[in-house]
């Protein structure tokens, strides 16, 4: 960065003196063209949305270029929230990236650390025992219908629907009171570990879990009947912004966004990780790809979520939460009393950590928001080289400039809450 | 996945077409395949993957292998949704010149990969690798103005480095 | 159960009515300075009576001014208007604390403004990035005096799990009345942090932070000439004395 300069004038701050040099000259130019003769009587404007504004989902601003109301040109500029977590990550023991990693795409933290732990144990080649697969799952799906919630409070936010806000963030108040019954935290959990979990659920999380269930279709039931016969919502969903699947798969762009266009590419049914082939569900596909139909597979994903967490709570296996595997995890603490080796293991896996055999890994997983990747290079030390998460949102938002190119820009704002971008994981 | 003689069949192919030197190396890790190519071939290089069924970039990303030269790596991570199949094509740069054909851009050799048009930006920024021919390369994720490339692994993590007694005169210069 | 009444040491077996109550002085007296004794009693008030002009400025001085100023506090500190600014994960809570269970409505904050110019509370919810320091800068000098800083969450605070080239803490950059640890912090914590910022405007609503940070005379002069300046003439001899908190960020991410 560089220093500040000095200005001249005493008294004037930076801010302003960069504003004082900006003049009208070049539109009226562009006035005296027009009337000149040949001009087409219309001018570009280009309009800085953000990075602070009550309808961007986190700090995104965007440069659109406007003729009248109509968007011709539209620049995501982002790095408002970048935090260097790859960064920070290649500083840190493996098992202690987990937190740092977890903070990234903050609404689906859980999915963070899946892809993360999923790389690692490919690495050292541990076996996760299948209860902790499936408490993985629950978690996982949990964490997907929490994110999706916020999204459509968000988004109905945007489109103007209040109430629907605060009736998602009370279904979210469950989900994070089952999170905190499991690890001790609402958020940013640090559950998932290389391994397995790092605890077995307690008693009444079971009985509480099945209470949620019981409530969740039934509550997404009333979402649907507000928005679905609501006619202003219909008007700004319905038919704006379309975007067909092969622009899309050019753009990189998976998850929901690619579903809504017809493919029905799903991580979860097409390379299946984590006992997923284990759970009957379905995937949601849209026809059209425009707003109403991101809109409508993500309000279905969440019922098939609670399909899922139904049955893997139905057919939760006994056994251990965590790998045998001294070398990958900590031993049980009573274990510490009678045990020579548990004891000397603890203390190298807590001071040092556990070392990885070099080589890289890129592990994907299916987040509620697209392809989420991890790529993990490991040079045989007890810290990873290069942490790469490869994000969706990242990926995703190049796709909004083709989204919404000629459309207005009340479209443009709802294609933004549709497309779902967290800033958390687009600056890393 | 393509297994590991599926793996030597695609680096044969691709011998074959781009010519020998076109891929230095292939790694069968993990149950994954990745193949190292020329850096000067990768338009060509995915071109071909494209043909064979590998039509969706999901990630293009840069790793740093200092202190072995060459330093500065990027991966493209391809994905065959037909079949279910990953491969990774690597290539490695200096770092006196760090400089990679972008792949974002439509070209003679074919229909461009405009889902590298952020991530390439991203690997300009952190990792100081140029992409010729990228239309727009500049920084995204760190203010336009800033200095160095933070994801190099010898910046400091700071930002700045950490003074000690020992070199406090470097680092913060004369008091 | 018997009860035995007993006189405490050293007090007379008989109290004078007289003497306990409260010397029922009547506004008239009070206001002339008929409680103070002794030497605190004002000069000009002995023997005297107060003219018009000068009990005005006495009354001003003392009663009136004291409950009017009490008053605004209490009414501030009952009405803040939160910025509508949610960085990262701390948002999520913040939305939490809106929401219905940890109802930020209960205590008169739900109105979080869009505008700078309409909001007196920023909540920094989230990390700071060397990016977004310079706008949440000029978000802060956009905002009407009296306005408070809450910094939520341990990214802001300090640079809570990442130390590295990226983040800034928000003290340096702004003056913060109430840092609230957490990462995130509960909708409890942040409700904890916003009350006792309450309290805090409800005792003193200057907070002292102007001479905390030196920065006396960066106050925001409007009607000197056309443009409003963020430092004044007067600000700019007080700025070069600054330390730290005036930072003043070198670039404004210019457009593509």
């Amino acid at each position: 960065m560089g220093a500040p300069t000095p200005t001249d004038q005493p008294g004037i701050s930076e801010y302003r003196r960069r504003e004082q040099d900006v003049t009208l000259e070049p539109v009226r130019r562009q006035l005296a063209e027009r009337d000149g003769g040949g001009g087409s009587g219309e001018e570009l404007l280009t309009l800085n949305f953000g990075p602070h504004h009550p309808a961007t989902h986190g700090v995104l601003r965007l440069l659109v270029t406007l003729q009248g109301e109509v968007v011709r040109d539209l620049k995501p500029i982002i790095g408002y929230v970048h935090t260097g977590i790859e960064k920070t990550a290649e500083d840190k023991a493996y098992w202690k990236v987990i937190p740092v990693v977890e903070r990234m795409d903050y609404l689906s933290y859980y999915f963070n650390a899946m892809a993360y732990v999923g790389a690692v144990e490919r690495l050292v080649e541990v076996e996760v025992p299948r209860r902790a697969q499936y408490l993985r799952v629950i978690h996982l799906e949990l964490n997907r219908i929490a994110s999706h919630l916020i999204w459509l409070g968000t988004s109905a936010l945007d489109l103007g629907a209040v109430s629907i806000f605060l009736y998602c963030l009370r279904e979210r108040e469950l989900i994070l009171d089952l999170f905190e019954m499991s690890s001790g935290q609402r958020m940013h959990t640090r559950y998932f570990q290389v391994g397995g979990v790092m605890e077995d659920i307690p008693g009444g999380f079971e009985r509480k879990l099945r209470e949620f269930l019981k409530i969740m279709p039934e509550r997404a039931d009333e979402y649907g009947a507000i928005l679905n016969s609501n006619e202003i919502v219909l008007q700004r969903l319905r038919g704006t912004c379309p975007l067909d699947a092969d622009t899309l798969l050019a753009l990189g762009v998976s998850g929901p966004l690619l579903r809504a266009a017809g493919n029905p590419w799903d991580l979860r049914k097409a390379d299946p990780y984590c006992c997923y082939e284990d759970f009957s569900f379905k995937i949601p596909v849209g026809t059209v790809g425009d707003n109403y139909d991101r809109f409508a597979v993500r309000l279905a994903e969440i019922y098939e979520s609670v399909k899922i967490v139904a049955q893997a709570l139905d057919g939760l296996p006994e056994g251990p939460h965590m790998t045998e595997d001294r070398k990958v995890a900590l031993p049980p603490r009573h274990e510490l009393a009678t045990s020579m080796e548990a004891l000397i293991h603890h203390f190298k896996l807590v001071t040092e950590g556990f070392r990885v055999p070099p080589g890289e890994v890129y592990n994907a997983i299916e987040s509620p928001r697209g392809e989420l990747g991890c790529f993990v290079r490991s040079d045989g030390s007890s810290k990873p080289a290069r942490v790469h998460m490869r994000d969706p949102s990242f990926v995703n938002l190049q796709a909004l400039s083709h989204m919404t190119r000629g459309s207005y820009i009340a479209d443009m704002i709802a294609t933004t809450a549709m497309l779902d971008p967290i800033l958390g994981g687009i600056d890393r | 996945m393509p297994d590991a003689t599926g793996l030597e069949l695609i680096a044969q192919e691709l011998r074959e077409a781009e010519g020998e030197g076109a891929v230095i190396e292939t790694t069968f890790f993990r149950a994954r395949g990745s193949v190292e190519i020329d850096p000067a071939r990768v338009r060509s290089v995915l071109a071909r993957l494209r043909e064979r069924g590998y039509s969706f970039l999901a990630s293009v990303h840069g790793v740093d292998y200092y202190p072995h030269e060459p330093r500065l790596g990027v991966h493209y991570e391809l994905l065959d949704m037909a079949r279910v199949d990953r491969i990774t094509v690597k290539l490695r740069v200096r770092s006196e010149r760090p400089e990679v054909d972008s792949v974002t851009e439509e070209g003679p050799d074919g229909p461009g990969w405009p889902t590298a048009d952020h991530q390439e930006r991203e690997v300009y920024d952190m990792f100081g690798v140029v992409f010729r021919g990228h239309r727009d390369l500049r920084r995204i994720l760190m203010p336009e103005d800033y200095e160095g490339h933070p994801q190099r692994r010898d910046f400091p993590v700071g930002g700045e480095p950490v003074a000690f007694t020992f070199n406090e005169r470097e680092t913060l210069g004369p008091m | 159960m018997e009860v035995r009444r007993e006189r405490l040491r050293g007090q007379p077996a008989h109290v004078d009515a007289d003497a306990l109550r409260v010397r029922s002085l009547n506004a008239h007296q009070l206001l002339r300075g008929a409680d103070l004794e002794g030497a605190n009693r004002p000069a000009h008030l002995h023997g005297t009576e107060l003219d018009e002009s000068e009990l005005e400025r006495y009354v001003h001085e003392r009663v009136l001014t004291t409950t009017l100023e009490s008053t605004v506090a209490w009414a501030r500190s009952n009405s803040f208007f939160p910025l509508a600014f949610g960085l990262a994960c701390c948002a999520m809570e913040q939305f939490h604390t809106a929401g219905s269970r940890m109802d930020i409505a209960r205590f008169g904050f739900e109105a979080f403004r869009a505008s700078p110019r309409q909001a007196d509370l920023i909540i920094l919810a989230g990390r700071v990035s060397i990016k977004m320091a310079p706008i949440i800068r000029r978000l802060y000098d956009q905002m009407l005096e009296p306005k408070w800083a809450i910094s939520m969450g341990a990214c802001c605070s300090s640079m809570g799990v990442f130390n590295n080239y990226a983040l800034v803490p928000a003290d340096k950059f702004l003056p913060i009345d109430v840092h609230v640890p957490g990462c995130p912090p509960r909708p409890e914590s942040l409700m904890h942090g916003i009350l006792k910022l309450r309290k805090m405007v409800q005792d003193d609503p200057d907070l002292g932070w102007r001479d905390r940070y030196q920065a006396r005379g960066t106050e925001e002069v409007i009607g000197e000439g056309d443009t409003p300046d963020v430092v004044d003439a007067r600000g700019a001899a007080a700025a070069a004395v600054n330390a730290g908190v005036d930072a003043r960020p070198a670039q404004d991410t210019p457009g593509a």
